[in-house]
């Protein structure tokens, strides 16, 4: 760890020795049904069905990906998780950054009435059926309402952001800002805000990939096949087994058969792709954030 | 008057604020049919009251003991595996010196934590199947039989359990590694001075350095005690593992919601039970921490 000059015991080798094979094992672990699903996904589909790929591909083939891209339900349920992902996360920001905000100033009167409001709910909830006899009552069943309100804000991340604005706008900034007769708008449209750029980006990820990857609200609250998201597409092809007849048209019994198991694959690799493709760029953040969410608030 | 020259902050506060209200409070509020027979004609406050029936007749039931044991053994067993292990990686992480391997390490263990649930449990379908799954052709080359997962229902929990360690183990070590990088570097400089080996420093210096933050999550997850996966669950469910997967978060989905005859205050009888105990428990175990001396929530 330091001064890597000392020669280091036999013990301390062999704990080395013992520590990195842990942690390749670690990386072997995680990473191959990864690269499994991968290598499946542009195999033969015959082979794939023979059971014969634990590893590299065989036969290279796309035949997978083609078959999901030519669904059109699925091109449906990708653009509806794109709204949803997109409206809900602007929302979400929106709502957090405020109260966020707000309840990180020490000058507002009631301030622990408020956060006790919030907090309580983290411990506490309705539960399921009274939720859902809410929403019906509000006449957001089998509507896009029902994918983005009832889920408007989390105060797990309204925590996040609280600390975030608590640590990192000084008092001194609100006073000279005041002594200028600046209000409280003005203040946070013109310099809490361009001061947050990193708590924005990590609220946008959270709720980003929340609303990407939930699928339970839409099974409950969804009837319209025509609003469904993506997950649930995913959930009646990966889980259900129910592959539409016209996703492997024109093809044998048995190549059917085989074409349905190998576009799973590529379903797997196709769904995941959105958040994979920003994860490296975002990761920093997202470390970032969980470790902001760790702070004692 | 201090309230009226913060108006612009209230005003900021109503959207949230009613969200918080509307969505979290309301149904507070409608979690009283769990007292009542609920009649959709009648609604919520005019439904007539029947006191505890509902919850006398769930912990009557015959599912009472089996859902009440499967959510506690799964918990538990999350627990025993999923606490551990991320502590163990991340003390593991902190002494690899090589950078490049580290950052490897943790940019690919973070990663699955980003599959949605749907896929994650599809990769377990595709991993565990008994013809072309990865781990069946791997114990058929080790020459033994293949073996169905999904037809035992005593495979469910470890495939449960597994599968989570697989896909949060590199997310819940940040904030390990988080402390670790916090620790004093001169107790580590001591600790070389005085001929204390790396293990030795890791007992002694890294493993009391984490442990109030161990000691917060502990008690976070055993506060959650009765909050099972349900989304993940009930992906997983099939006929054949109900015996074992059914937990009270799936079984109020079913008797609420799903069932020929929906029977909404029973449900929600079901459910305020759940959340009454995990905020009993939540408010036990931190009373126990702070007893102990160890760090708690409030």
């Amino acid at each position: 760890m330091y001064n890597p000059s000392i020669k280091e015991s036999r013990g301390d080798r062999a704990f080395t020795f013992v520590n990195y094979t842990f942690l390749v094992l670690v990386l072997i672990m995680v990473a191959y049904p990864l690269l499994y699903i991968v290598s499946a996904s542009f195999s033969n589909p015959g082979k794939v069905a023979a059971g014969e790929i634990w590893l590299f591909p065989k036969g290279f083939n796309v035949a997978g990906y083609k078959a999901v891209f030519d669904y059109s339900r699925f091109w449906t349920g990708f653009t509806n998780s794109l709204f949803y992902t997109s409206a809900g996360t602007m929302l979400n920001v929106t709502l957090t950054v405020m109260a966020g905000y707000v309840l990180s100033r020490r000058d507002l009167v009631g301030r622990n009435l408020f956060m006790l409001l919030f907090m309580f709910t983290m411990l506490f909830s309705g539960g399921l059926i009274p939720t859902y006899l809410l929403v019906q009552d509000l006449g957001l069943i089998n509507t896009r309402w029902a994918m983005i309100l009832p889920t408007a804000l989390s105060v797990w991340n309204l925590i996040i952001a609280r600390t975030f604005f608590q640590v990192s706008i000084p008092q001194e900034l609100l006073e000279a800002a005041q002594i200028d007769g600046c209000n409280d708008f003005k203040f946070v449209w013109r310099i809490v805000l361009p001061l947050s750029a990193p708590i924005i980006a990590v609220l946008c990820l959270f709720y980003a990939v929340g609303h990407w990857n939930t699928y339970f609200n839409a099974l409950i609250y969804l009837r319209n096949k025509e609003l469904f998201p993506l997950q649930i597409i995913l959930r009646e092809i990966l889980i259900l087994n129910s592959v539409d007849t016209a996703m492997t048209n024109g093809s044998e019994a048995q190549a059917k058969q085989a074409l349905s198991q190998l576009l799973k694959f590529s379903l797997v690799i196709i769904a995941s792709l959105p958040i994979l493709v920003i994860y490296p760029f975002v990761q920093k953040h997202f470390v970032k954030g969980v470790m902001i969410g760790s702070l004692k608030g | 008057m201090r309230v009226l020259k913060g108006w612009q902050l209230y005003v900021l506060l109503l959207l949230p604020l009613a969200y918080i209200i509307l969505f979290h409070y309301v149904p507070m509020y409608g979690a009283q049919i769990a007292f009542k027979n609920f009649s959709p004609v009648k609604g919520i406050s005019e439904s007539d009251w029947v006191g505890l029936k509902h919850f006398k007749r769930f912990i009557d039931s015959y599912d009472f003991w089996r859902i009440m044991r499967n959510t506690l053994t799964l918990s538990l067993y999350d627990l025993a595996v999923g606490f551990p292990l991320p502590i163990v990686l991340a003390l593991s992480i902190n002494y690899a010196n090589q950078k490049a391997f580290k950052k490897t390490v943790q940019m690919v263990t973070y990663a699955p934590y980003f599959i949605s649930v749907v896929v994650m449990v599809g990769i377990v379908f595709l991993m565990l199947d008994p013809r072309i799954g990865a781990l069946n052709l791997i114990i058929q080359q080790l020459g033994f039989d293949p073996v169905n997962f999904w037809e035992n229902a005593g495979y469910f929990k470890s495939i449960y359990v597994w599968s989570g360690v697989w896909q949060n183990i590199g997310i819940s070590c940040i904030i390990y590694l988080a402390a670790l990088s916090g620790i004093d570097p001169s107790l580590h400089e001591a600790g070389v001075m005085d001929g204390a080996s790396k293990f030795q420093r890791m007992i002694h210096i890294d493993i009391p350095g984490i442990l109030p933050v161990a000691s917060v999550i502990l008690i976070l997850g055993m506060g959650q005690m009765l909050n099972t996966g349900f989304e993940k669950i009930l992906l997983m469910q099939n006929p054949l593992n109900i015996r074992t997967s059914e937990v009270i978060d799936t079984y109020v989905y079913k008797v609420g919601l799903i069932s020929k005859a929906p029977n909404f205050s029973y449900a929600t009888a079901i459910g305020f039970f759940k959340s009454l105990i995990s905020l009993v428990l939540l408010l036990t175990v931190n009373q126990i921490a702070k007893k102990l001396g160890q760090n708690n929530l409030w």
